[in-house]
């Protein structure tokens, strides 16, 4: 039964996303972009992005992991969380984003920083897609309702049927201290989270 | 906090070649100055590194390129001791030879290759692999890794040109343009 959702899905993951183009090979997926020129941290958002921004209390949820286990956003209060929104697994290439954040736990954990993964994809989809590229952080299936928690943080692509490419650092109390839409084609890196990761040691500091 | 105050430090390193610390070839005032964050097992590093020659080879002098190291640990289990041994070659002043050496033999990575590769190089190759083994350069490597995550790299490979990401294919006729444009 995995297997042949696992096949299904992998599948499924060969179709590029529309507005996703990948121009040539590299160990991620290219932009379009002439659009893109800065980083996540000097760029700020998107103008036209509905995602919730800076102060807003992050909604709470609970999002199966696996087939039989739920992550509750609440239980991680008292640290700072990174929620990653991606629009799918099986991504056809090896330095994805979520493979690159896998490859940055430790620079996260300096932090005390949880990652979070979200996609629309399923438990199922999930266990297989975080064997296959040997994650170490938990994939959250924002499956049923689908796309439930994204409409909350106002991320949803309804014209695709996944989520935007966004990403939000949420405080030790809950609250959004930053986020950030990048285009869906961009893997936006990491560099936005750390500074961000950064920003909340200094004001704990304070 | 001793960590935190580390991972601090190391973010000062900015997304251009820094004579001293950096693997650099050509000169260092070049107007146009290239630096690239890549993994030895990474195919797509591999394939981007004839490009990264014939660029060199056209801009000549205009040019100066960096090499850090991003390996992918998960991805490449050989990733890192590869890193290592480049370090290692350097250590002994010939960081470029094992540089070239690991990109053209990508499919053998493990210690016992990296040994041969030392040796034919005419390096100490025991000293290498004690190096290697003893992890005498994880911290570099780790530095190298930092200062991408830091600066935006979000693959590999991931091209710097003059301190600003380039997130265009690593191809010849692409990256030459940008690079003509940058200046």
């Amino acid at each position: 039964m995995i297997g042949k959702a696992t096949r299904q899905l992998a599948l499924a993951g060969r179709n590029s996303f529309p507005g996703q183009s990948r121009t040539g090979p590299a160990d991620y997926i290219f932009m379009n972009a002439t659009t893109i020129t800065n980083s996540p941290r000097t760029q700020g958002h998107n103008n036209t992005s509905t995602a919730l921004t800076a102060g807003t209390p992050a909604p709470d949820f609970a999002l199966k992991s696996t087939p039989d286990q739920v992550v509750k956003l609440s239980e991680f209060r008292g640290r700072p969380v990174v929620l990653a929104f991606y629009p799918a697994d099986w991504s056809p290439v090896c330095g994805d984003q979520m493979g690159l954040y896998n490859e940055m736990l430790s620079e996260f954990q300096e932090y005390g920083a949880e990652i979070l993964g979200i996609s629309v994809d399923g438990p199922w989809c999930h266990s297989a897609f975080s064997r296959d590229r040997k994650l170490h952080f938990p994939l959250l299936a924002d499956f049923e309702p689908k796309g439930e928690v994204a409409r909350l943080y106002g991320v949803y692509r309804a014209s695709d049927g996944t989520t935007e490419r966004a990403l939000f650092v949420i405080n030790a109390e809950g609250v959004i201290h930053w986020s950030y839409v990048s285009p869906v084609g961009v893997n936006p890196g990491a560099d936005g989270i750390l500074s961000a990761l950064e920003e909340l040691q200094e004001l704990e500091g304070q | 906090m001793k960590m935190k105050e580390k991972a601090r430090e190391i973010t000062a390193l900015p997304a251009l070649p820094v004579p001293d610390r950096d693997h650099i070839q050509g000169p260092i005032d070049a107007p146009i100055k290239l630096l690239e964050y890549g993994d030895y097992e990474c195919p797509y590093c591999g394939q981007a590194y004839p490009v990264v020659k014939e660029i060199q080879k056209r801009l000549g002098k205009r040019l100066c390129f960096a090499f850090r190291n991003f390996p992918l640990i998960n991805s490449h289990p050989n990733a890192e001791h590869a890193a290592e041994a480049a370090e290692a070659a350097a250590v002994q002043g010939r960081f470029w030879e094992m540089h070239d050496v690991l990109f053209e033999n990508q499919e053998a990575l493990e210690d016992r290759d990296l040994a041969r590769y030392a040796a034919a190089l005419g390096l100490d190759a025991q000293r290498l692999i004690s190096e290697v083994s003893s992890g005498a350069h994880v911290l570099r490597v780790r530095e190298d890794f930092h200062s991408g995550a830091r600066s935006g790299v979000n693959g590999t490979p991931t091209f710097f040109i003059n301190g600003a990401r380039y997130n265009g294919p690593a191809q010849f006729e692409e990256l030459l343009e940008a690079l003509v444009d940058s200046v």
